[in-house]
């Protein structure tokens, strides 16, 4: 049948049957990246573009529709602008720090991209401790933003760039405790073998009640941790000027705006691994012909629909929520988020334990 | 345990009141029909009679105004946006008459007060609802309110 793991396995077969094994190695990991830096690329267009509609349709407004046909282009002239203006760097800051924290930001979102499964036999770094590794990596974020508001010598960029490590060490605890609860029931760190173990079924359906609250508090927490609406205190316009990123222009500016888009990807992306199934179909039990009419549907249409529903959803949390205050933010999360968390893992232990989950 | 019954009303309470605004921004996102934006250069909002948006004389089919020439708008101007240079006309009689050369409007030092339309003694002059005045060039701003080769109506004074 016709699939991305029979054009990958074709192409790397053709590959190798023409060069020695270190040349193809080095020659698909050129293509990797090539990759990877495409695909962050078009994900920064395409995601500002979907979420200026998005926030346009909830305000009851048009949103982009000037340049191109409903204004699809309308981000590619924004790059094209922001790649253009000149990157302005302050007399007084800290001129090393000041010009790494944007990579250290961007590069944390690109090593997350690793272990992602795109579809079925698509993945770049199939390591078996994958998910330890995203919940790892993904906390290093944090600190190109203390470098950048710490770097850019302005009381606000500081200001901003404390409060987004507060939040994010907070959220990091019961974004983890509700993947945790996905790992309970698979057994495995591998996210091949969680895929694997929703052919009969989505955990989020699988794995009764416990599962949803573990998913909801899962967005909740991922929303904090990318810094995003209702959850936005580092950046926070209003009283920050901007947050961490005050100082920054041009292209500078634009690599924190696409590392924040990219995070939403890999997040949504995870989030859908652990509790929609990755690429696997939706299947139920075992009704063999509607699981054989699922499977018609290409598995990267599948992973891409769910990550984009997540995205969605994150969206519409940005635009309907006020922004919380700190204390309420810290509150949200100490007194709520973790203990019931806490319990929920206790009461999905328990039902793997009994194997009351289908 | 009414602490742990608080608790949960509360995260009840909490959850069900984010879900009313979801559903009501979430009704909005679905029914993007209901958009309330105009498109501006192709659709062109109609602005209420009251709108000031510019002084303009108004003539009639034959190019015929109803200003005499009084200035009594030019007095009224608190900024001097009004400047009007009085013509004699001679009269087949042989007399001397009074009439408008030129009725020159400021639009870059008007702010809309519409005192000269209340001044006016003769309905001569009015706000009209254009608001687009944007130009390249300021002096483009200065503008004769009567036409070219036109008169005062008969029977105005």
């Amino acid at each position: 049948m016709f699939s991305i793991e029979n054009i990958l396995n074709s192409f790397h077969e053709w590959l190798s049957s023409m060069l020695n094994q270190n040349m193809v190695m080095l020659l698909e990991m050129t293509l990797i990246a090539f990759f990877a830096i495409t695909l962050f690329a078009t994900l920064g267009l395409v995601l500002v573009y979907l979420e200026r509609k998005v926030s346009a349709f909830i305000q009851i407004r048009k949103g982009p529709n000037r340049v191109g046909p409903f204004g699809i282009f309308q981000t590619t002239a924004d790059t094209l602008k922001l790649i253009v203006k000149e990157s302005f760097m302050p007399n007084s800051v800290d001129k090393f720090l000041y010009q790494l924290a944007p990579f250290i930001v961007m590069i944390t979102a690109m090593l997350l991209l690793a272990p992602l499964p795109f579809a079925r036999g698509v993945q770049i770094w199939n390591i078996n401790i994958g998910v330890f590794y995203v919940t790892a990596v993904s906390s290093l974020s944090v600190i190109g933003i203390l470098m950048a508001g710490w770097a850019s010598n302005n009381k606000y960029s500081l200001l901003g760039a404390m409060r987004s490590g507060a939040q994010i060490v907070s959220y990091e605890l019961s974004a983890g405790m509700a993947i945790l609860s996905i790992i309970v029931l698979t057994g495995s760190l591998n996210l091949q073998d969680i895929i694997a173990s929703q052919e009969n079924g989505w955990w989020i359906f699988k794995g009764h009640i416990p599962a949803i609250v573990a998913f909801v508090i899962y967005i909740i927490a991922v929303t904090a941790e990318t810094n995003r609406a209702p959850f936005d205190l580092a950046e926070a316009e209003s009283e920050l000027t901007g947050g961490f990123h005050t100082e920054y222009a041009g292209m500078r500016f634009a690599l924190f705006f696409l590392a924040e888009y990219i995070n939403i990807f890999i997040v949504c992306a995870i989030g859908a691994t652990l509790f929609f199934g990755g690429w696997m179909p939706f299947h139920i039990g075992n009704w063999e012909a509607f699981n054989h009419v699922m499977d018609f549907i290409p598995s990267s249409i599948w992973f891409f629909g769910k990550t984009f529903f997540l995205i969605i959803l994150i969206m519409w949390f940005r635009w309907t929520f006020p922004r919380l205050r700190v204390d309420q933010l810290l509150n949200l999360e100490w007194k709520y988020l973790l203990p019931i968390s806490m319990l929920n893992l206790l009461v999905m232990t328990l039902i793997a334990i009994k194997g009351w989950h289908f | 345990m009414s602490f742990l019954s608080n608790y949960i009303k509360e995260v009840y309470g909490a959850v069900s009141s984010l879900l009313i605004g979801m559903k009501r921004t979430g009704y909005y996102l679905t029914h993007n029909k209901e958009v309330i934006t105009e498109e501006y250069p192709e659709f062109k909002a109609k602005m209420a009679d009251r709108f000031r948006g510019e002084v303009v004389m108004t003539h009639d089919a034959q190019n015929e105004h109803a200003c005499t020439g009084c200035s009594a708008c030019e007095l009224a101007c608190p900024n001097g946006t009004i400047k009007i240079l009085n013509k004699f006309d001679i009269t087949p009689e042989g007399k001397k008459k009074k009439a408008i050369d030129s009725f020159v409007y400021h639009l870059e030092l008007c702010t809309m007060c519409n005192l000269c339309i209340v001044a006016c003694p003769t309905d001569a002059i009015k706000m009209s609802q254009n608001f687009e005045h944007s130009v390249y060039d300021r002096r483009l701003l200065t503008k004769q309110l009567n036409f070219p080769g036109s008169k005062l109506r008969e029977g105005v004074e």
